[in-house]
């Protein structure tokens, strides 16, 4: 019923190859590029639908308006190529699953939307969102399982996403602040890409709080810390959204340091990839990271994603660099931590 | 009040005594399935001179004696089937003596587990020993007597085989010492390089007499420990796994876990496994071996480590791990009993598909969890069904299911874990009859009235 507008003829007559050429994880030149994503485009094999390692980066680096990351998971699925060990996916096909334990709050025209984020039930309190709170979502039955683009299935979104498109219906609710940007990249980039219509208005909470603090600044106390920003794959999904990393900085006085692995550069917090390919590559990825948010002198490292921070925050901390997450660092700003 | 009541009053004074049907009722049962049977007397000893006296007037009356530990075996080994007296240990509770250097301990007979890890984490923190799931107040001669398993069973087999000495109680009232404490003052082995006695005790639920003090081995405590789970829906796999990572010898425990609730475990199997260090690195290099052990598991897609949220990590790492004993709560008027037998690692998926089969059959909640002995030499496999006590429907259902296990164990070729009564007639029925003679000369020459918690191990 819901089919990816991808546009095959407008990969054939790219003149960058941008979506592999940056990709971090292949190495792959211009007109390869463009001859396997055609390749692609047709169901034809490749060895990218092999070696793609889920990053979503490719999404952002496709400049033309086209879904590389997406047509990739569709024939994945299609050809029965697995990204992760059947159990992995299986799990989180289960965690996902409605089961009638959603929560709501008293649900109004703008609501925050918590996914199915425990977390942010105990988070998202404070001057930053009285404005909102308690009017808030939570639960599987609101959660945007774009989560499995990682696991190259996406006929299980095409399934769940249109109930979960009813239910927010149902709800009347004309704005949804997203407090986790995959969900944001579900309702503003991944239901328009498959033609699914979205019955409210969704907004990165990074728009959110940068506006908030923008209203809070007589609050504001800056922090004057030297920060690393943890980009999660999601990110990608909205990268119109990624500026207001650098502008919330500059609000609440944090030095984000330059460092090698930022903005389209970011490399993955390899959860994933320990998951889906094992020790190797994660810890590779990890330890690059990491090591780069050290040598650039950080003493903070920021979350967007709290799977991210589960991934390696420990592991940050043990390096003897603080992570806090984005909603805490707004609030620590202006004095509530 | 008749003369057995005053002489044992006599023996342990009026508050450590009792003959009140309201103790009796408790003293009846266990948490399981059992039927229920009443003591006539309960007493709560506390040197072991007062347990030489017990016994000897339970021999002189030829009245029953049951020692008890925590009384948490769910199989009922310490329902009094035929009366008499119950020898309540809890009060036995001391740690004697922990010696750093030879790593060991010697504890006496009521001392719980939890008791011995805090006195170990206070005095010796760089000593543990192999802690069981059970509650904290699971006794250790009540977990070595019923050759129980624990967190360092993975390495070092079966707690029992851990002991390194035991003081006893016959069924004359003599005490008998087991081990290099038998002409040493040192309790370093239970046997070797002498003839090894203790099997005249250990398996036979004080049948053969009871267990005043413990000689427990205790092994490096590292300053950290971590957890992984990989997960695989291929069951047919799960022997090759285990032989993988028994092979690195990284690995303290492992257990294996499927159950169909909550979601996020369903249609999975989990192989849980905690590793230790001294240092960031010597955990970080045991994670890697671990992980590249399980390989070409993950690259075939039959399996992969899954992303622990780090608010699950505390409740894995507990120890004991009082989720385990939570499946109790699963079901509305809480109660759970499994049947764990013995069983080689390679039966994994007939278990597991037999316990998927017989939850089915008798529409139960169950968990199935292994725990791996030794370098994959067994695993107990415990056949865990949760019912509702207020339920005897259920209950009965839970006992029909319980059966089955015990015909399908001897099927497999396994041997039953504390065995209930019923299972010991089960084994004692299959076994080498010149294996069952040699088990009744020892019992009936160890307990010639027959005295010692009668109905368990009674070879006709």
């Amino acid at each position: 019923m819901y089919s990816l507008k991808h546009d095959v003829d407008l990969c054939r007559t790219c003149p960058t190859g941008d979506c592999l050429v940056k990709c971090q994880y292949l190495d792959v030149d211009k007109d390869t590029a463009v001859t396997e994503m055609v390749k692609i485009g047709r169901g034809e094999d490749s060895f990218v639908l092999q070696d793609c390692v889920t990053c979503y980066a490719c999404e952002e680096y496709c400049q033309r308006g086209n879904y590389p990351f997406y047509l990739i998971t569709e024939k994945r699925e299609e050809k029965g190529i697995l990204t992760s060990p059947r159990a992995i996916t299986r799990q989180w096909i289960n965690i996902g699953e409605p089961q009638g334990k959603f929560r709501l709050g008293e649900v109004k025209e703008k609501a925050l939307s918590f996914g199915f984020m425990p977390e942010f039930l105990k988070w998202a309190k404070g001057r930053l969102f009285e404005d909102v709170m308690p009017s808030f979502i939570f639960g599987q039955e609101f959660f945007c399982n774009v989560v499995y683009i990682h696991f190259a299935n996406t006929s299980i979104i095409k399934e769940r996403l249109p109930m979960v498109l009813d239910n927010f219906r149902k709800l009347r609710v004309k704005e949804v602040i997203f407090l986790h940007d995959e969900c944001y990249g579900a309702f503003a980039h991944l239901a328009p890409a498959y033609g699914m219509e979205v019955p409210f208005k969704p907004v990165h909470y990074f728009e959110y709080l940068y506006n908030r603090l923008t209203e809070l600044k007589d609050l504001i106390r800056p922090l004057n810390i030297r920060a690393v920003y943890q980009r999660p794959c999601s990110s990608r999904l909205s990268p119109d959204k990624h500026r207001f990393v650098g502008e919330i900085m500059d609000l609440i006085g944090v030095d984000l340091v330059e460092r090698e692995y930022q903005d389209h550069n970011a490399l993955c917090c390899g959860g994933i990839y320990a998951m889906s390919f094992g020790y190797d590559l994660a810890h590779d990825v990890q330890k690059r990271n990491m090591d780069d948010m050290e040598g650039h002198g950080a003493q903070v490292c920021i979350f967007n994603c709290p799977a991210c921070m589960g991934s390696i925050g420990t592991q940050v901390a043990k390096r003897g660099i603080r992570p806090i997450h984005m909603i805490h660092l707004c609030r620590m700003a202006i004095g509530e931590i | 009040m008749d003369h057995i009541a005053q002489s044992l009053i006599r023996i342990v004074g009026e508050a450590r005594f009792s003959d009140r049907p309201e103790e009796a009722y408790f003293y009846s049962r266990d948490p399981g399935l059992m039927p229920p049977h009443k003591p006539d007397y309960v007493v709560i000893p506390e040197r072991v001179g007062e347990i030489q006296e017990i016994v000897k007037i339970a021999a002189r009356e030829k009245i029953p004696i049951v020692p008890m530990g925590a009384g948490l075996a769910l199989t009922g080994l310490i329902i009094p089937l035929k009366g008499g007296i119950v020898i309540d240990m809890k009060h036995m509770n001391r740690v004697l003596k922990v010696n750093e250097g030879g790593r060991y301990a010697v504890v006496e007979g009521g001392t719980s587990q939890g008791a011995l890890k805090a006195y170990l984490e206070k005095n010796h923190p760089r000593l543990r020993h192999s802690i069981p799931d059970s509650p904290a107040t699971a006794t250790i001669a009540a977990n070595v007597m019923i050759h129980g398993q624990g967190r360092l069973t993975q390495q070092y087999g079966f707690n029992s085989d851990m002991v390194s000495g035991l003081e006893v109680v016959l069924a004359s009232g003599e005490i008998c010492r087991i081990g290099s404490c038998a002409l040493s003052p040192d309790w370093f082995s239970k046997g070797p390089p002498m003839p090894d006695l203790t099997g005249l005790f250990l398996g036979w639920f004080g049948a053969t007499g009871i267990i005043t003090k413990v000689g427990v081995k205790l092994y490096p405590k590292k300053r950290l420990r971590d957890v992984e789970i990989f997960v695989t829906d291929r069951d047919d796999l799960i022997p090759e796994m285990v032989y993988e990572l028994t092979h690195t010898e990284m690995v303290e425990d492992i257990n294996i876990f499927a159950q169909p609730k909550p979601m996020i475990f369903k249609d999975n199997h989990h192989i849980t496994m905690f590793f230790t260090g001294d240092t960031e690195e010597e955990l970080e290099f045991k994670r890697k071996m671990v992980w590249h052990a399980l390989d070409r598991f993950i690259k075939s897609k039959d399996g992969g480590f899954m992303g622990l949220p780090p608010v699950m990590k505390p409740t894995l790492l507990e120890t004991p791990q009082r989720s385990v004993s939570r499946f109790a709560d699963v079901k509305k008027g809480g109660g759970f009993e499994y049947s764990g037998p013995i069983i080689m690692v390679d039966r994994y998926p007939q278990c597991v598909r037999k316990i998927v089969v017989l939850a089915q059959k008798y529409d139960l909640g169950y968990s199935g969890m292994a725990r791996i002995i030794g370098r994959s030499h067994a695993m107990m496999y415990g056949f865990a069904f949760t019912f509702n006590r207020a339920d005897p429907d259920m209950m009965e259902r839970t006992r029909k299911a319980l059966h089955e296990v015990s015909e399908f164990a001897l099927e497999a070729g396994g041997v039953f874990w504390k065995a209930t009564v019923h299972e010991q007639k089960m084994a004692m029925d299959r076994m080498d009859p010149n294996t069952l003679g040699l088990m009744k000369m020892i019992k009936k020459n160890m307990d010639p009235d027959g005295i010692m918690n009668p109905g368990n191990w009674e070879v006709d």
